[in-house]
């Protein structure tokens, strides 16, 4: 008996990829799932930083699918200052915020393809479907990643493969074209229909922004941190800030970073090292963290501002703590007024 | 009593890192052996048992002491 076909199948966990990995399944393939871990996962990230006392946990959905499938997944960390270089120097640009989707693509797919070779596979997949994305998944953007990605027709897409150029597992006849899908477009009808064919329940509805960097918000904050702090500086402490809480510029040199629950106050607290952290004393407030050189004034205002977001049982003169490394002030808030907060808040 | 070979420490790390950690340190043992994992992020409760249902290995035992987390790993293949 010969030795079944291998492949690599880059898994989300949403409902495309499940799909794609059911498919070739069925058609005898031995699949081998991989995950990438880039830090600009939305769930990742809600699975973070919000409060622990939620009721249902948020689950990851590569490792559920596996599990649902009974397909091994491998998780790679790719977050680093080789993936930040994708982010700060794009060479097909940013879609409609600063997301570099081509670029990335190419870049997980180039390490998609080292691992294929570690592992001895012989293609890999994706659950990609032409012209549900508006950068990456038309048919030009495509061709380019393929080529780009030094793929070598290696690349199989399941749910659009008919309407693609036929792939290497294809000609090869490791996979039958036939039995592969025509979807194109947005629409989820087609996937919905597969997925009860397939049996695949319980899966998360389309995602669409699951990514931070197509999330205008924090497209502000990235473009707001290379204007006064450099792309260059960029690093994924960074990153993981800027996802979170209340951002305000008030000065170039000085920035404000503001939980809005106590999941993110927690997760302010891991980065409290070089930073100001304040606090209201004795009544429930924000933890707020001053990035730069905050003047006494400064202070003063950013404590204004942490009583502004505090309980309802704070007042004006709610005293704050503002701590720095070892040491620990007590300061009276300076207020401060609804259209300056306007004007500072990134 | 589970008896491990090996101890991982992920105190203070998020999944999906303890996660990514555990596949590494799997690795280093042999096929039987357990390892023990130490976290805690409440999410590993979670993203533990679909790890080693997908990769086949077995969760033998979960303990929970407050907001810290023992979990045990044998490695099936």
């Amino acid at each position: 008996m010969s030795k079944p076909v291998k492949a690599v199948g880059l898994l989300s966990g949403g409902l495309d990829s499940t799909i794609a990995a059911a498919m070739l399944m069925r058609q005898g393939i031995e699949i081998q799932g991989l995950t990438f871990y880039t830090g600009f996962c939305v769930v990742e990230h809600n699975r973070r930083s919000k409060t622990r006392k939620r009721k249902k946990p948020v689950r990851n959905e590569a490792l559920q699918a596996g599990a649902k499938l009974d397909l091994p997944v491998e998780m790679i960390d790719i977050s680093g200052p080789d993936y930040l270089k994708v982010l700060t120097d794009p060479k097909y640009g940013y879609g409609k915020t600063v997301n570099p989707c081509i670029d990335c693509r190419i870049f997980m797919f180039r390490r998609a393809r080292q691992y294929m070779d570690e592992i001895g596979a012989q293609f890999m997949f994706t659950g990609e479907v032409l012209g549900q994305r508006p950068m990456s998944q038309r048919r030009q953007p495509m061709n380019v990643i393929d080529r780009d990605a030094e793929l070598d027709g290696l690349l199989l897409r399941p749910l659009s493969a008919k309407r693609l150029p036929p792939t290497v597992p294809e000609q090869e006849g490791w996979v039958d074209r036939e039995q592969l899908g025509d979807i194109q477009g947005r629409s989820r009808q087609k996937q919905m229909e597969m997925a009860e064919e397939y049996g695949i329940e319980d899966y998360p509805s389309p995602a669409g922004g699951c990514c931070y960097l197509t999330d205008e918000n924090f497209g502000r904050r990235i473009l707001d941190f290379f204007e006064y702090e450099g792309k260059e500086n960029l690093t994924m402490d960074d990153v993981m800030l800027l996802k979170i809480g209340r951002h305000f510029r008030v000065k170039p040199d000085v920035k404000v970073v503001m939980g809005r629950e106590e999941g993110e106050n927690k997760f302010l607290e891991r980065y409290t090292p070089g930073r100001w952290r304040l606090e209201t004393k004795d009544v429930t407030g924000p933890t707020t963290l001053v990035e730069g050189h905050p003047s006494d004034d400064d202070l003063r205002q950013i404590a204004g501002m942490t009583v502004r977001y505090a309980g309802s049982k704070a007042d004006p003169d709610t005293p704050v703590a503002c701590h720095y490394e070892d040491t620990e002030r007590i300061l009276e808030p300076s207020p401060v007024e609804e259209s300056v907060l306007e004007a500072w808040r990134i | 009593m589970i008896q491990p070979v090996m101890t991982l420490d992920t105190y203070g790390l998020l999944c999906p890192v303890p996660i990514m950690k555990t596949a590494s340190a799997i690795r280093e043992i042999a096929v039987g052996e357990v390892l023990e994992v130490l976290a805690d992020d409440p999410q590993i409760l979670e993203d533990m048992p679909a790890w080693c249902a997908s990769n086949g290995h077995a969760l033998l035992d979960t303990i929970e002491e407050g907001e810290e987390y023992r979990l045990f790993v044998k490695k099936v293949k």
